[in-house]
Order: structure tokens, then C-alpha cells, then sequence
């Protein structure tokens, strides 16, 4: 194994809130090597977002933050405020879900392209031009010119998201992280967005995290795959071994609930009850027992560690796991 | 193969209580205008002193246990006239903002929820009454009318009405298009319903924060109309007057000025920071956490 | 556990559009919303609507509840013509019509108490009989699985998306309705919820004999819950078929490639290359012809001349295409 770009070594995030403290991510571990891909799977308020933003330490200002972020052998807890900005947008970028938002709405496309290239890289004026023409034809934008000199909102949802994606290429970063990139895109869309992330990270050798909730999205496009519940990573795997065998209930059962096109219409879906526990009031036992038919006397009363499954690089944190392929949906 | 959980009842968490802690500014300025609206009230049956007793002898006169903050330039008691003056801006204060609440609120929501020609209509005139000069307005009113009290209250009101419009319609510019409006519509309500029930309620709250700020202002207003003489007719006191008659004697006795200029402060202030967190405490989260 | 039913068109439909045309300004433009859409619902079934955003398919159901009035064309339920109706009967009439929005907590109002929101309805409706009005409340929401000793005094904020999702759905039920329009119901809704949400309104369904028109984006969860599926694209439609049928054998491209560009949770389906397909046009200036032609493999000559109608392809399907696929 060669040394891993990001290692994300016992990660906690907490947030203050009226109701009392947020644990947003509890204790995680990851790491990714360069040129690979990470799935980080989970439903909302699982604390994803808050994980990718404590990579890019770009957490709220309240958030307290414990672990180490290593990035290209550096700890990015402990860098100082100005190499850490130098940083971003350079070695790490970053899409997110909203291109309306994240895309400034009163400059246009071409300053907002050229400023960050001309910051990071020393390129002059026309140079720097010159490359985001070259981007923006490189993530299938039709008329690149003509675009420069357009705002944000004369773009449809599509295209301001291949925008954002071509300001966080513009520098060749060794780390992408896409934060449900393609979440507010419609089906056809997401279709193309995912197959030009994954043609531009092949292309360029670059490490990419694609955080969603859709497991659908990051079967076929990723190399591994990190299952988070209640700020918890309870399940990661190699991709095909995760689909081929899932060792715990809640990725089970996400599946599951999945509506399927094999599927007759009018079958119920599995569907898991309840909902997610208040991250304020943390259950002493496994978060997931209250919701998990497996669930027996211990999981309510310690928490599962994380253990390795038959497969390499497979752990899952679950005292009951499923051992055989005897759910996963169909 | 998992079954259907139907049957099984949502669990609904009790609900956590929110410590709200208002904090001692918030008390201090309740207490304040509590203290201010008591004394305003009972002033006719308090031990005070008549506010208009002219005593010529006892001109300026230190505070004393007769006159306990002193008398005026034309030896009235200070204490009378700074409660009685509360009296008329607490009136004015109150009345004139609740013209513009129930006036401009109605007409910024039927506005907001109509849109159309009404809408249009509306904006327009009150475009137009933001841009007569007010000062000019309150002049050609008290020439016509007279200096009085009701009189006052009734151009300070008028004056406030466009505001109000303003904040209640963009209040219901936003909520009309929101799913709830559409989600009453759908069940067949009627547009005094949706008006009432939905919108209403929701419009209120902004409203009456804008309410209490406009308390804050026309007492200000007030002050500054009574002190260039178009306010309340002499002899009867209001800050505003006061602070112009203490004018006179700023060198002598510069207390006469500075008594009802910190009173007015402090009430102004109060309501501003009872309004402030008010607002901040009664704006129901948009989604659970 | 309920089985799946073939429900077969037959009789009178419940709900009958007939070329409905939607257009409302944007500016000084024109949105073609809904550009001469017709569609039957048969009473008891379930007609899932799918489409991109931006295709007409909110407006659509809408327009059937007149809450967007529209251009032309006609929506005809149980025999009456509702885009005639104004004042009261139409007031009278949206008590059989009822519609679950998309965002569940932005279709209850935050200053009103969970009870008084299902009560609404029946205040509306003219039941004046307060204890009444709570029995039928707390039959509605236990149907739909919560506690109402527990909700009813409580504010829509204290819940979260999916139990917001289950009061609107109780508040759309408890004056009984015939039709319900369901926008996007579980769009917002977390995948696990979503499944509760899904099965949920299956029961509702059958338990109140409902006739649903189910709009959604996603086409897995429209097939979960549909008997037939009608595929919209800029306005128009484009497809309509039996569900199975549907997925089985798309007859439309635009059908197929809604088809292909789902994401499918298993590592061993490489996704397919997406062909270079493009985005839709804007809804202000539509393409000539067919709709679709922009983005069409099989586009020709005939496309951009001449607008495709509905037509028979197979038995049960419908699709507006020159060129359908075999």
C-alpha cells in the first residue's frame, strides 16, 4: 500500500446548541490514497457535511474539533491560518450542492474563473484566460468565450454546476471533494455531472470524496465506500465487496428501502422505522439499535467497534452482523 | 424480508424545553417601561404636585423635599411635569403607531396576497406620501386643525402608515407563495380565511416588532415637534417641550434640559431592546434540528 | 401485505384533462408550461406523472386543482368541468381534491398548532360540532401513525421532515377525498423515511379507496407506486404506459434515456457512458416539432416539422414519437 494522501485520523466535531451539545462526527478514521475515489454514504444529519468540512477546516466558528487531518504529510488542524488558505483551492477543492450559492451571483463567470487561477498559479491576465476557456471546454461547456462573460444566473442548474466544478479543477488539485454534487440536478443531469467527475479525476490522478445519500450514485463510481450513521463511520468497504456483502444492518436496510425498477409496482418497501437519533442526546449502546431488527440486549448497552470482515479493508461496527448474503434487497 | 412498520406509531419526543435566557438588560428595560406606564396612569391621583402651579418665588429651585427634582424657569414642579409629559408621549407614542399598525398592516397584506392593480395602487399613493416633506404636512395640519393632542397623534399615525405598509407586505409578499397559503387554497378557504388564519398570524409578529420601534421613534418625533412648538399647546408639559423650555436656561440650569432628555432615552431605549428580543425569541425555528 | 393489483382503465375516468393549456408570463416572455396535455385517471388508480424539473409536471397538477388557471383545454372530474367553476362550487369542489406538497414543513403553517391545521379542513367544510371535529382529527392522524395526544398541541417546527410529511397527509385526508395530487412528496424526504412515506400512502390508499395522480422527478419511486406512468417532457407528453410495460419496453427515447441515467446501487452495472445529451430548453422559447428533438438520437427532418402526436404503440402505451423505439 503507498502512503495515503488523507489520513483522517479519530475526527470529532461538536457543535453548541440550544438543546445542548451537537455531536456532529464521533471519533472517525479515514484515509484515501491519491488518484482513488471515496464514497462517503449517509442520510442527512448523519454528519457527512460536517466531516468534509472539517477536512477543509471550514467548520463554524463554534465547532470544536479534535484529531488529525493529515493532507500530503501536513496536519491540517494545526496549520497556520494563511498556508491553509494558500492550500485550499489548490491542492484541496471543493463542489458543492448548491451551484447557486456557492457560485458568486454579482461577478461573472469569467472573473470568478480567472481570479482563482491567477491566485494560485502565477499566470498572467491572458494566460489565465486562455486556461479557463480550456476548462470550461474540458467539462463540456458549449461556447466557453461567450460564457466568461456571463453571470451566474443566466446558466441553468447544469451548467453552473460544471462551472463550480471547473474553478475547483482550475488548479489541479490533488484532493476533489464533492459534497452531493448533484443532489439539486435532475436524473439526466447527475448522469452526466458524475461521468465528468469521474472522467476528470481518471485524467488528472486526483483523490476525490463524493459524499451523498444516494447509494445508487456511488456503486458503480467509486473505489471504496464509508457508510456513516449518527456521525459514526459504522461500515466501510472496497465498493464491489460492500455490495457483494454487507456485514451491517443499516446499509442493509438503506438499500433496501431503495425503490428498485425490478420491482413490481405496488410492493411495500422495506422500509426502517423510526428515525435518527437527536445527536444531542446520544444513546449509550449502538445508535442504530433502536431502529434495527437484529437488535439484541447488548447493542443497547455498549457500542460496537469497529471489526474487520472476511474481506481486506472491510470493517463494519456491529455486534449482530449479517453474514451472508441473506438481505441486501432483492 | 423486513416488514411493514405501519402500525407502529411515530415516536414523537417530548419536547425539550428552551432555557431562554432574556438576559438583565431585557428586565431593566421592562421594569422601566412598566414604571414609566404606572406612573403615567395613576399621575391625577399620585401625590404630585399640580404641573402648571406657577410659583414665582421658587424659579429654578434646587431639588428639595418639597419640589424633589426642583422646579422649572417658571417655578412648576419638575417631577409633575416630567410624569405628565410621560402621559402625553407615552399617548402619542402609543396611538400614533397604531394608526400606521392597523392601517398600513391592512393594506400592505391585501397588497402582498392581491398583487395587481391594488397592489400597484397602494404602493403608489404611499410612494407618494413618503415624499411630501412631513415637517410641512405637521405645519399645514396644526394651522388648520390646531396644536392638540388628537390632532398630533392623527399626523404622526398618517405619517407612519407607508412603513408599516412596507414591512407587512414584504412579510406577505414571502408567505403568500409559501406551500401552507397553497395548501389552504387547496382546501377550498376563502381568501378572508387565508387572510385571517394563515397569513395574519405570521405577519403579526414583524408587524409588532415594527410596532415597537415606531413607539420608540414617534416619541423622538414627538419630542421634536413639541420642541420647535408644534406639539402639545402650553402650558401642558411633554418632554419634547420641556427640553425646548429648559433650552432657555441651559447655562444656569442645564438639568431642566437633561432630566426629560434622559427620560425620553431611557424609554426610547427600552423599547427598543424589548422589541429586539422579542422578535428574537418568538421566531418559531423553520426546521426542527 | 398488500398485492400488487392490475388496475385496468375501465368506465368512466375519475379525472379527465383534456388539452389543457397552461402558459403565464415571466417578464414580458411567455412560460409554455403545459402545452395540450390530455390524461385520464381511472377511479381507483394510481397515475404517476415523472419529469425533469422545469417540464410543466407541478403546474400540471396544479392546474387540475385550478389553482393555476389555465389557458385552454378542460379538466372534467366525476363528469363536472372544473375549469368552468369559480366561487363556491369550486370551493365546495376542492373538498373531493386534495394535494400533498413537496416540502413538508413549508406546507404547514408555523404559528398554528398541529391540531388546528388537521382541524382546518372540516372548519372549512362546515362542521361546526367541535368534538366532532377532534374525533375525526385524532382517527386521521392515528391512521397515519402518530400519537395525537402526543402532536395535536404541538407546532409544526418540533418535527421533523417525515412526521411533517404524515400531518400533511392526514390533513389531506381527513374531510375523506376522492383524488388526491401528491407534488413530489418524498422528493425532500431522507431514503429511509422515504420508503415509510411510500408505503404509507399505499395504505392510505387502499384503506380510503383513493384515486392519486403521484408527480415525482424519480422514476424507481413513481413504478413503486403506480399502475400507469405518464413521462413528461417540456410541456408535453411524451409517453404513457401501463407501469411495467413502461419500464419494460420504453417506446420514447426521452423515456429511455430517463431510464438509462438512473443510478443503480449495485457495483457490477457500470454505468453507461452518458451520451453527450444535453440539457432541456427553456420553457419560453420550446423547440419546433417535437419538444425532445434537441436532445434526440433519432431526431430527423420530420422531428422539427411536424409535432408528434399521441399515438398506440402497443396495447395500453402511448407515445408521441415519429421514430418510437421497437
Amino acid at each position: 500500500m503507498s502512503e495515503a494522501l488523507l489520513s483522517i485520523q479519530d475526527v470529532a466535531v461538536e457543535l453548541p446548541t440550544p438543546r445542548g451539545t451537537l455531536r456532529a462526527v464521533d471519533h472517525v478514521d479515514l484515509s484515501l490514497e491519491a488518484g482513488r475515489t471515496l464514497g462517503i454514504v449517509g442520510e442527512s444529519g448523519c454528519g457527512k457535511t460536517m466531516l468534509s468540512r472539517a477536512i477543509l477546516q471550514l467548520l463554524p466558528k463554534k465547532a470544536k474539533l479534535s484529531g488529525r487531518v493529515m493532507f500530503a504529510g501536513q496536519d491540517l488542524v494545526r496549520l497556520a491560518p494563511e498556508r491553509l488558505r494558500r492550500l485550499r483551492g489548490r491542492d484541496l477543492a471543493v463542489v458543492f450542492q448548491d451551484p447557486m450559492t456557492s457560485l458568486n451571483p454579482v461577478l461573472t463567470i469569467g472573473t470568478q474563473l480567472i481570479e482563482t487561477i491567477q491566485e494560485h498559479l502565477e499566470l498572467d491576465a491572458l494566460a489565465a484566460k486562455r486556461r479557463s476557456i480550456e476548462l470550461l471546454t474540458a467539462v463540456g461547456i458549449p461556447a466557453p468565450e461567450q460564457r466568461l462573460a456571463q453571470y451566474p444566473h443566466q446558466c441553468s442548474g447544469g451548467m453552473r454546476q460544471r462551472i463550480a466544478i471547473a474553478i475547483a479543477l482550475s488548479c489541479e488539485p490533488k484532493l476533489l471533494i464533492a459534497d452531493e454534487p448533484t443532489t439539486a440536478l435532475d436524473v439526466t443531469i447527475q448522469a452526466q455531472i458524475l461521468d465528468l467527475l469521474a472522467r476528470e479525476q481518471r485524467r488528472r490522478h486526483m483523490a476525490m470524496i463524493i459524499i451523498t445519500h444516494d447509494l445508487g450514485v456511488v456503486a458503480g463510481r467509486t473505489d471504496e465506500v464509508a457508510v456513516m450513521y449518527a456521525g459514526r463511520v459504522v461500515e466501510r468497504a472496497p465498493t464491489p465487496a460492500l455490495f457483494k456483502r454487507m456485514h451491517m444492518p443499516y446499509t442493509e436496510a438503506l438499500l433496501a428501502a431503495i425503490p428498485k425498477l425490478e420491482t413490481a409496482p405496488h410492493t411495500p418497501l422495506p422500509a426502517i422505522s423510526g428515525r435518527p437519533p437527536d445527536p444531542t442526546r446520544p444513546v449509550p449502546g449502538c445508535s442504530f439499535a433502536p431502529r434495527c431488527r437484529y437488535a439484541a440486549g447488548r447493542c443497547h448497552q455498549a457500542k460496537p467497534e469497529l471489526v474487520a470482515g472476511e474481506t481486506a479493508g472491510h470493517v463494519y461496527a456491529c455486534f449482530h452482523p449479517i453474514q451472508m448474503a441473506e438481505g441486501v434487497g432483492a | 424480508m423486513a416488514t411493514l412498520e405501519l402500525s407502529l406509531p411515530e415516536e414523537v419526543e417530548q419536547p425539550v424545553r428552551r432555557r431562554r435566557r432574556l438576559g438583565f438588560l431585557f428586565w431593566f428595560a421592562i421594569c422601566w417601561i412598566v414604571i414609566v406606564f404606572v406612573l403615567a396612569i395613576f399621575a391625577p391621583i399620585l401625590p404630585l404636585q399640580n404641573p402648571v402651579d406657577m410659583d414665582m418665588l421658587e424659579r429654578r429651585a434646587w431639588f428639595s423635599s418639597e419640589h424633589w427634582l426642583g422646579t422649572d424657569g417658571l417655578g412648576r414642579d419638575e417631577l409633575a411635569r416630567l410624569v405628565y409629559g410621560a402621559r402625553v408621549s407615552l399617548t402619542v407614542g402609543l396611538c400614533a403607531p397604531m394608526i400606521g399598525l392597523v392601517a398600513g398592516g391592512a393594506l400592505g397584506l391585501l397588497a402582498g396576497y392581491f398583487r395587481g392593480r391594488f397592489e400597484t395602487l397602494v404602493v403608489g399613493s404611499m410612494d407618494v406620501l413618503l415624499a411630501f416633506p412631513p415637517l410641512i404636512f405637521a405645519l399645514a395640519v396644526v394651522a388648520y386643525l390646531g396644536q392638540s393632542i388628537p390632532n398630533l397623534t392623527f399626523i404622526l399615525g398618517f405619517l407612519g402608515i407607508p412603513a408599516f405598509m412596507r414591512v407587512s407586505r414584504a412579510a406577505t409578499l414571502t408567505l403568500a407563495r409559501r406551500e401552507f397559503v397553497i395548501a389552504a387554497e387547496a382546501l377550498g378557504a376563502s381568501h378572508a380565511r387565508i387572510l385571517l388564519r394563515e397569513l395574519l398570524p405570521n405577519v403579526l409578529l414583524p408587524l409588532f416588532a415594527f410596532f415597537l420601534l415606531g413607539v420608540a421613534v414617534t416619541i423622538v418625533v414627538e419630542g421634536s415637534l413639541s420642541f420647535l412648538g408644534l406639539g402639545v399647546p402650553p402650558p401642558m408639559a411633554s418632554w419634547g417641550s420641556m427640553i425646548g423650555e429648559g433650552r432657555e436656561s441651559l447655562d444656569v440650569t442645564p438639568r431642566l434640559a437633561f432630566l426629560p432628555a434622559v427620560a425620553m432615552f431611557v424609554t426610547v431605549l427600552a423599547f427598543n431592546l424589548v422589541g429586539d428580543t422579542l422578535r428574537a425569541i418568538t421566531d418559531p425555528r423553520q426546521g426542527a434540528l | 401485505m398488500t398485492q400488487a393489483v392490475a388496475h385496468v382503465p375501465s368506465g368512466e375516468p375519475l379525472l379527465k384533462v383534456d388539452d389543457l393549456v397552461v402558459e403565464y408570463g415571466f417578464g414580458n416572455r411567455t412560460v409554455h408550461a403545459v402545452s395540450g396535455v390530455s390524461l385520464e385517471v381511472a377511479r381507483g388508480e394510481t397515475l404517476g406523472l415523472v419529469g425533469e424539473s422545469g417540464c410543466g409536471k407541478s403546474t400540471l397538477g396544479r392546474a387540475v386543482l385550478q389553482l393555476r388557471r389555465a389557458q385552454s383545454g378542460s379538466v372534467l372530474f366525476d363528469g363536472h368541468d372544473l375549469t368552468a367553476m369559480q366561487g363556491e362550487a369550486l370551493r365546495k369542489m376542492r373538498q373531493r381534491v386534495q394535494l400533498i406538497f413537496q416540502d413538508p414543513i413549508a406546507s404547514l403553517n408555523p404559528r398554528r398548532r398541529i391540531g388546528d391545521i388537521v382541524a382546518e379542513p372540516l372548519i372549512i367544510a362546515g362542521v361546526k360540532d367541535p368534538a366532532q371535529r377532534k374525533q375525526v382529527v385524532y382517527e386521521v392522524l392515528s391512521a397515519v401513525g402518530l400519537d395525537p395526544d402526543l402532536v395535536v398541541g404541538r407546532l409544526p417546527h418540533e418535527f421533523s421532515g417525515g412526521q411533517c410529511q404524515r400531518i400533511c397527509i392526514a390533513r389531506a385526508l381527513v374531510l375523506n377525498p376522492e383524488f388526491i395530487v401528491c407534488d413530489e412528496p418524498v422528493s425532500a424526504l431522507d431514503v429511509s423515511i422515504r420508503a415509510q412515506i411510500l408505503n404509507l400512502l399505499e395504505e392510505m390508499k387502499a384503506r380510503f379507496g383513493l384515486t392519486l395522480l403521484f408527480i415525482a422527478h424519480d422514476l424507481a419511486v413513481v413504478k413503486a407506486v403506480s399502475d400507469r406512468v405518464a413521462v413528461m417532457y417540456l410541456g408535453r407528453l411524451c409517453e404513457v404506459a401501463p407501469s411495467e410495460q413502461l419500464f419494460a419496453r420504453p417506446a420514447h427515447p426521452y423515456t429511455a434515456l430517463l431510464l438509462q441515467a438512473i443510478p443503480v446501487p449495485d457495483p457490477d452495472v457500470r454505468p453507461a457512458e452518458s451520451v453527450a445529451t444535453g440539457e432541456p430548453p427553456s420553457p419560453i422559447a420550446p423547440p419546433s416539432g417535437c419538444r425532445f428533438r434537441t436532445r434526440c438520437p433519432r431526431a430527423d427532418q420530420r422531428c422539427s416539422a411536424e409535432m408528434p402526436e399521441l399515438r398506440e404503440v402497443a396495447p395500453g402505451q402511448f407515445a408521441a414519437c415519429h421514430h418510437p423505439l421497437a
